[in-house]
């Protein structure tokens, strides 16, 4: 342990504690604004100086260690004046036009200059406005309101290991965009919003759609259905002021109604069903000698990765759609047929944790009649806080209610979709006991859960030990991409997700998703799964009464049409626009 | 008052390029001697010399290379920063061009005492002559032995490789510098872990002035005790200076440390151009303080120059005679900062911009009381907050010249523009 003093009182922490924790587990918190929990210490804003005594220069609190005997000051007039002077320059050259932003509220810079009681500006604003980046289906970069934290690029590099977005420029032309101000969409970038995820300010947002499902929500001439994913369950409540790891499902189906949705789905259900389809689509290939391993294919920023990074790959992804195309193909066939509504007035919105959704809705393989798209749109859990709090629903005090039928009856392995690990757990539940034609002793495969970045486990699987593996970020979905190509790959099925942690970490989740709220959030996720009656996707009567009625097997010609699709090499695109480069 | 001619003993007399001249002039008999020594005692010696970074930070030696040599994590690198990019700085370029081989036999010494294999001198993008003189000395030392494997018949290897940036200020900055020699754009990192622990390639790491590198030879020859006896006892040896302005002989000049800069300016630099009254001197070049000419018999060394908490130690002295005006000059060099700057922290990035717009407004009398206290405020948070010594250093001029200026900043208040 390590002795010092924070602010004259005598404290121990544990050797290679930064001032910033250090003062945190004694009760004073320094305000920060480019740290975050879970990425690397940029130290670039430098709002969170200290003073140490017998140095002449502040230091930054959360890259400095404590040492024995150290005397910090966080509160002198000197640091004071420091952190607000620093404040005042990142405003000098921020739109700072608060109203007009969809981080109102919830902004970090605006809590941090109310906190230093930031009143008149200093110094004059230096802001050149620039254009905004919306050209493609999920983001909105406003480089107008970047601070250029450098939170983005860490995650984009680090952790999903894709490299969109860098530092353009030096000095006051210093820019945060993608390679010689291109589009986002110009470079390969999977949308999986983990940047606009950890974005301080209101630099890098979803696309905001939510007025499309209000404009639905009010025509008279469409009948409007919803599919909610399995992660929203578990974290609408914290976007509406619930603690992290709330279970407001029967909430959920409440506000949607009251919203005005005519059909309340869950995503579940197809989730469900993709264990169906992938399970018997595994089954075939271990038989029938197809490739292996098979890699799942339900989360979009992982197929836009690998699409575009290891084309190699792409006779290993799984043929089956993710759980929101599933449901969109068979809420605008099936559905309609059967309660004889012209699709063309049937608006399917689907609520995702993710940003990805956006652009996989709108994929033009995404179309199961070649025109219309199957899913219309796809919003956030951000987004659809906002239509429930513009609606002005008080949404803790909602009663519960159920999902409609027929796609309302769901089973625990669907809910555990939310999760790392979670697919790789609900497939095993099935083909175990469709190949071994004995149930399973212990549902739990425990060696998958958890938020460990690369997990494995081996199942018995008709009398041979079958190895399976589940990743989360792309920077692990690089490993066994690689493996793969490389021929070394030992397993047999691999889950891959794009965010950390799988969809309770996605890009369209609440702000503030550290591993701390993740770890709140996976919990809840096994707490709904261990409620549920049913457990296991072959056992969901829903699934088999679909079967029976359209679809008549698992792989048949009417699956082919609705629940599986091809996938494309994505070329780097040219860009569209001339580089916008910045003068030096 | 004279010069004390040591490390510049071989200016224009010997052909720079020449290893027989060098040899003839005692060249390479630092590293002859070196290699019959044990490692730690040539750390040794450097430390009874006191010998102190010539870049301007004044930081030991001593330190730097017991922290390396202490390293077990190979290859380690020793890095001679050549990147003299600091306005009115020209010493290095003169060692460069005048007396190559002694920097290439200092980082040898070093090398060999520390235990370091790869060497790279980062010269400064437009230092061309100097970079094609550099490649053809390493390419001579390299043929006669005293570069790559078992060097003079030792077992010791080392050599060295030129790398270069293409201009930016800031990478003279040792991470910068490092991001650079990486491949990387010229932006710091956030110390800790320092270059010695993880530096080039996330290796242990010295990186030196090329002066430094020139005094090793010297103090291994003479003996670190010996060396100390000149200069003043907390900065050893001499110094090259760069003498520049409104001077009437302005170039480089070797003292000893302890002498006035007014003896430098007079004795050495002939005094004031036609014999004009100084305005003021600016020292270690833009990022250094403005001092008036009552300083002027302010002795040369590391203690005096802290005073101004810059790095002012790299031995520049600019002449401003009484035709200039501090607010000309204050916004040339906060524009130059302004320009330079990385844009990595929030202070260095935001701050020169707000600097330039409040001079600006002094420039044109349109200052406020307002303004000043701003001003003020402003130029000590950057100061003190800014991540590496750019941001750190670059206000000093502005700090210093409402210490001893004052009256000039007050007068643009108290008089209004005439319309």
């Amino acid at each position: 342990m390590i002795n010092l003093k924070i602010n004259n009182i005598p404290v121990s922490v544990k050797e290679g504690t930064t001032i910033l924790n250090a003062a945190k587990q004694n009760n004073i918190k320094i305000p920060t604004l480019c740290n975050y929990p879970d990425l690397h210490i940029n130290s670039e804003c430098r709002v969170c100086v200290v003073e140490i005594e017998g140095r002449k220069g502040l230091v930054t609190s959360c890259s400095t260690q404590v040492r024995e005997g150290m005397k910090i000051i966080t509160n002198s007039p000197r640091v004071i004046n420091a952190r607000k002077t620093i404040t005042e320059l990142i405003l000098t050259n921020h739109d700072s036009n608060c109203n007009a932003c969809a981080k109102n509220m919830n902004c970090e810079l605006q809590n941090l200059s109310n906190i230093l009681g930031i009143d008149q500006a200093r110094f004059p604003s230096v802001l050149k406005m620039e254009p905004i980046d919306d050209h493609n289906p999920a983001l909105v970069r406003n480089p107008n309101r970047c601070i250029k934290c450098g939170r983005c690029i860490d995650v984009c590099k680090n952790i999903q290991t894709t490299n969109i977005l860098e530092i353009m420029g030096r000095g006051q032309s210093m820019k945060i965009t993608p390679a010689y101000g291109k589009y986002l969409s110009d470079e390969s970038c999977t949308f999986c919003g983990q940047c606009a995820s950890v974005c301080p300010v209101g630099a890098i947002l979803e696309k905001d759609e939510t007025d499309k499902v209000w404009d639905a929500l009010h025509d008279e001439r469409k009948r409007t259905i919803v599919q909610v994913a399995p992660a929203v369950r578990v974290s609408l409540g914290e976007e509406l002021g619930l603690k992290a790891g709330s279970i407001v499902t029967g909430k959920i189906a409440t506000a949607l109604r009251l919203l005005g949705f005519d059909d309340v789905f869950d995503t579940d259900f197809t989730a469900d069903l993709t264990i169906i389809e992938e399970g018997n689509e595994l089954i075939k290939r271990v038989t029938e000698g197809g490739t292996l391993p098979m890699l799942t294919s339900c989360c979009p920023g992982w197929i836009s990765f690998a699409e575009t990074y290891y084309p190699e790959i792409l006779p290993n992804l799984s043929t089956c759609k993710s759980p929101q195309q599933m449901f969109g193909a068979l809420a605008k066939g099936y559905y309609a047929e059967k309660i004889g509504w012209d699709p063309e007035n049937l608006f399917v919105v689907s609520i995702m944790p993710c940003t990805a959704k956006k652009y996989e809705a709108q994929r033009p393989e995404m179309r199961h009649d070649g025109k219309h798209p199957d899913v219309d749109v796809a919003l956030t859990v951000r987004e659809l806080g906002k239509l429930i709090r513009q609606m002005g629903i008080d949404f803790e005090s909602l009663p519960d209610s159920e999902f409609d039928n027929p796609f309302g009856i769901t089973t625990g392995a669907a809910a555990i979709f939310g999760t790392t690990g979670g697919v790789m757990e609900a497939a095993l539940r099935t083909v175990y006991e469709v190949v071994n034609k004995k149930p399973l002793e212990k549902l739990d495969f425990t060696d998958v859960r958890g938020l460990k970045g690369f997990k494995e486990t081996t199942v018995n699987l008709g009398g041979a030990d079958v190895k399976v593996a589940v990743v989360h970020t792309l920077a692990n979905a690089r490993v066994i991409a690689e493996q793969i190509k490389a021929g070394t790959s030992p397993y047999a099925f691999i889950e891959v997700m794009t965010c950390p942690g799988g969809c309770i970490g996605g890009g369209g989740q609440p702000y503030g998703t550290t591993t701390e709220v993740r770890q709140k959030r996976l919990e809840a996720i096994y707490k709904v799964d261990g409620k549920m009656v049913i457990r296991k996707s072959h056992e969901n009567p829903a699934i088999t009464k679909l079967y029976e009625e359209y679809l008549i097997e698992p792989l048949g010609h009417l699956s082919h049409e609705y629940l599986h699709t091809h996938y494309h090499q994505r070329k780097k695109q040219k860009p569209k626009h001339k580089n916008v480069m910045a003068t030096y | 008052m004279k010069e004390t001619k040591i490390i510049s003993r071989r200016f224009d007399r010997i052909n720079p390029v020449s290893l027989d001249d060098y040899l003839k002039t005692e060249g390479y008999t630092g590293l002859t001697k070196a290699l019959k020594m044990e490692r730690i005692s040539i750390i040794e010696e450097v430390e009874a010399s006191y010998l102190r970074g010539r870049g301007g930070a004044g930081f030991p030696t001593h330190i730097k290379m017991m922290g390396l040599a202490k390293e077990t994590n190979l290859p380690k690198y020793i890095i001679c920063n050549a990147d003299e990019g600091e306005p009115g700085n020209f010493k290095d370029k003169a060692l460069l061009e005048k007396d190559p081989f002694a920097v290439i036999e200092g980082m040898t010494i070093m090398a060999y005492a520390t235990g370091a294999t790869h060497g790279f001198i980062y010269i400064r993008g437009e230092y061309q002559e100097a970079m094609s003189i550099m490649h053809e000395c390493l390419k001579k030392a390299r043929e006669e032995g005293y570069l790559g494997k078992g060097i003079r018949n030792t077992k010791f290897d080392f050599d060295i490789q030129i790398r270069s940036g293409a201009g930016s200020y800031v990478c003279g900055e040792e991470f910068a510098l490092i991001e650079s020699i990486e491949g990387k754009p010229g932006r710091t990192r956030v110390k800790p872990p320092f270059p010695t622990e993880k530096g080039v390639f996330d290796k242990p790491t010295v990186i030196n002035n090329v002066e430094t590198f020139a005094n090793l030879p010297v103090i291994i020859n003479v003996g670190g005790k010996e060396y100390a006896k000149m200069g003043t006892p907390t900065s050893t040896g001499t110094k090259l200076l760069s003498l520049s302005g409104n001077v009437k002989k302005p170039g480089v000049y070797e003292i000893e440390f302890g002498v006035s800069i007014r003896d430098v300016i007079f004795d050495l630099g002939g005094g004031v151009k036609n014999d004009r009254k100084i305005k003021m001197v600016q020292l270690g070049g833009a990022c250094g303080p403005v001092i008036p000419e009552y300083m002027l018999d302010m002795m040369i060394d590391y203690e005096r120059f802290e005073e101004f908490e810059s790095k002012t130690g790299s031995g520049a002295i600019i002449v401003i005679d009484d035709r200039f005006d501090l607010f000309d000059i204050l916004l040339k060099t906060v524009h130059f900062f302004e320009h330079e700057s990385c844009g990595k922290c929030v202070p260095c990035r935001e701050g020169h911009t707000q600097l330039e717009l409040l001079i600006r407004k002094f420039n044109k009398k349109e200052a406020t009381t307002k303004d000043l206290d701003s001003l003020e405020s402003l130029a000590r948070v950057m100061h003190q907050t800014s991540l590496c010594g750019l941001g750190q250093t670059s206000p000093t001029s502005i700090i210093a010249s409402l210490r001893f200026f004052r009256d000039e900043y007050i007068d643009r208040i108290d008089h209004p523009s005439n319309l």
